[in-house]
């Protein structure tokens, strides 16, 4: 840090090769690239986000150039049409109920084996953790069928316990979990031990509440997994009753085709939960891509 | 046993540390135990589940009576033309979307790290799309697609008459396509960034004190250093395009058309399992295909990168 501190100086004096209307130009590129993206990311959203506010006589009439960005009458009325139409506000409770116990009782999970794997030296440790991290290297499409069997003799399918079920324990969480345990300080634990705490009161009380960080990320891409997968509820869920929201919006799809002001009322609603837990939990969002993502 | 019986103090050691051993060893079987449990059920045996079943014919309905056809599901599925066409269409795909997506992901990575403002938020701007459900984003951009959408009115504006996107057997999956892009650049962006960041300043001041020019900077500093995580990045996406679904499923409302332009293999999979009557184990054998397909592609360009590392 120190030498790339006084290094600019020098390269200021001495290195006038890249001329200053060179380092422009590549400032002013990396602004326009930018900008750009953000705006061809955006504009989809806040395109659903007009449509959602449009009574459906705007819908139909912007189906001919020009569209209108902003509704002519705004109304509310596709946000609650949506609950009466189709059974959504159920479809709320299960998903959420669904993400919900799968994050709880994956963080539970997680935290004791990976704590384990990570601490407690035990016979076939090492043979045992690498087992459970080699799945992570195996496409999930191959156990989409023998989980649907599994279930189904189970009797599991058609009840949100089979969403849940699965994917309670699984491989990220513990590798995640663990890799953070190694690195809590041994210290901490044996003072405890001198003080006479078992293996559960050290790991409750000592080692546990130093983990936030770590449960943080776990919680966000456990809950968001959950939250927007598809394909499980696709395979296993029938009755209308138990859909989850993808599964809802998309036979509400299906069956509303044209009716875009509330498919995409639908679509916004969706979307609400996430978009909170990412404004508040932004930060371990991005470390836990930047940092499981390398390590994975 | 005789010597320690001489130093009591020693023996006393020894004794607590084999129950101290013992404890260790049931502490640890009864914290890994029940998560162990599940994944095996869950996890481990559907695994191995999965490569048996390929080897049967099975009634979705009554899959208890299956018929053991050995290894014929695979010649099978492989001469079954839904299923030469979702290779077609997978392959594809994952062509255009890994070089598109990891082309752009590293050029957005390399503009925010320059010095510039609103960093954190073009971070967390892009990063958005992937964290959002893959169904809605659909749907948003059927809306977005639409024959009368916005999409075509921007290229009216500048003379072209867009197709309807979705129901065009030649635009449909190219639709997938950009809509997939969109989604994941931000992701393989926040991973290309974390790793521009370690890269040394020094490098670059050496470089221009040199007389190296930007885009010299680029192909001969950033692109080379780069490249274990290029190999990663581009290892995720042919993992994640060959398993495309969510999107061509509701783009396409669950047929995979027009004229079968957007079946997928998973979709393939999915028909096969779900829809039809006796084609589990064909799915399956499918899977499993599908399973080496990644494999000996992700091994391929391991080996690629490998002789591109020793530059």
């Amino acid at each position: 840090m120190a030498v790339s501190a006084k290094m600019p100086a020098i390269e200021s004096s001495v290195v006038n090769e890249s001329p200053l209307w060179s380092r422009r130009l590549v400032k002013f590129g990396a602004y326009a690239l930018l900008i750009g993206f953000a705006l061809v990311q955006f504009i989809p959203f806040v395109w659903a986000l007009s449509a959602s506010f449009k009574p459906e006589i705007e819908i139909q009439n912007s189906l001919s150039f020009p569209p209108k960005l902003i509704p002519q009458n705004p109304t509310l009325q596709n946000y609650f049409d949506i609950f009466t139409i189709v059974p959504f506000g159920t479809w709320y409770l299960n998903s959420f109920l669904v993400a919900f116990f799968t994050t709880l009782l994956t963080l539970f999970f997680a935290s004791t084996s990976g704590y384990a794997f990570a601490r407690i030296p035990f016979p076939g440790r090492g043979v045992v953790f690498w087992a459970i991290i080699g799945t992570m290297a195996i496409p999930a499409v191959i156990t989409l069928i023998p989980t649907y069997i599994v279930l189904k003799s189970l009797g599991l399918t058609d009840t949100l316990q089979g969403l849940i079920i699965p994917f309670m324990v699984t491989a990220f969480g513990i590798f995640l979990m663990r890799q953070f345990f190694t690195s809590v300080p041994v210290e901490l634990e044996e003072a405890a031990r001198v003080d006479g705490a078992g293996r559960i009161r050290i790991f409750s009380q000592v080692v546990l509440p130093l983990a936030r960080p770590a449960l943080s990320a776990l919680t966000i891409f456990t809950f968001m997994g959950r939250w927007n997968d598809f394909l499980m509820p696709l395979i296993i869920i029938g009755k209308s009753e138990l859909f989850t929201l993808p599964l809802g919006m998309s036979t509400f799809r299906g069956q509303y085709k044209t009716d875009w002001n509330l498919l995409m009322s639908g679509s916004i609603l969706v979307m609400i939960p996430i978009v909170i837990l990412y404004l508040f939990f932004q930060r371990f969002f991005i470390e836990g891509i930047a940092t499981t993502g390398l390590k994975g | 046993m005789a010597i320690s019986a001489d130093r009591p103090v020693a023996q006393e050691k020894v004794l607590t540390l084999q129950r101290q051993k013992q404890q260790d060893s049931l502490a640890g079987w009864l914290f890994v135990g029940p998560a162990l449990l599940f994944f095996s059920v869950f996890t481990v045996f559907p695994i191995l589940f999965g490569v048996f079943l390929s080897l049967f014919k099975i009634n979705v309905t009554t899959f208890e009576n299956r018929t053991w056809v050995g290894l014929d599901n695979f010649p099978k599925v492989l001469g079954n033309e839904d299923f030469q066409v979702s290779i077609w269409n997978t392959a594809r795909f994952s062509f255009f979307v890994v070089i598109i997506q990891t082309s752009l992901s590293l050029l957005l990575a390399v503009a925010v790290n320059q010095k510039i403002r609103g960093r954190t938020f073009f971070r967390a701007a892009f990063f958005f799309p992937s964290i959002s459900s893959s169904v809605v984003i659909s749907i948003i951009f059927l809306w977005f697609f639409n024959k009368f959408g916005l999409l075509n009115y921007a290229l009216s504006l500048i003379g072209i008459n867009g197709p309807s996107w979705t129901d065009d057997p030649s635009a449909a999956l190219p639709a997938i396509m950009s809509l997939n892009i969109w989604t994941t650049a931000g992701t393989f962006m926040v991973i290309y960034l974390a790793a521009l960041q370690d890269i040394p300043g020094q490098l670059y001041e050496a470089a221009s004190i040199d007389g190296a020019n930007g885009v010299q900077k680029f192909f001969r500093i950033t692109v080379p250093l780069l490249t274990a995580t290029t190999y990663f990045v581009v290892t995720l996406g042919i993992i994640g395009t060959f398993q495309v679904f969510d999107q061509a499923f509701i783009i396409s409302g669950g047929t995979g058309g027009p004229q079968k332009s957007t079946l997928t293999i998973v979709f393939y999979i999915y028909q096969q399992a779900f829809r039809e009557r006796n084609g589990m184990g064909l799915a399956a054998a499918a899977a499993v295909i599908l399973f080496v397909i990644i494999f000996s592609l992700t091994l391929l360009q391991r080996r690629f990168f490998k002789t591109e590392q020793n530059y």
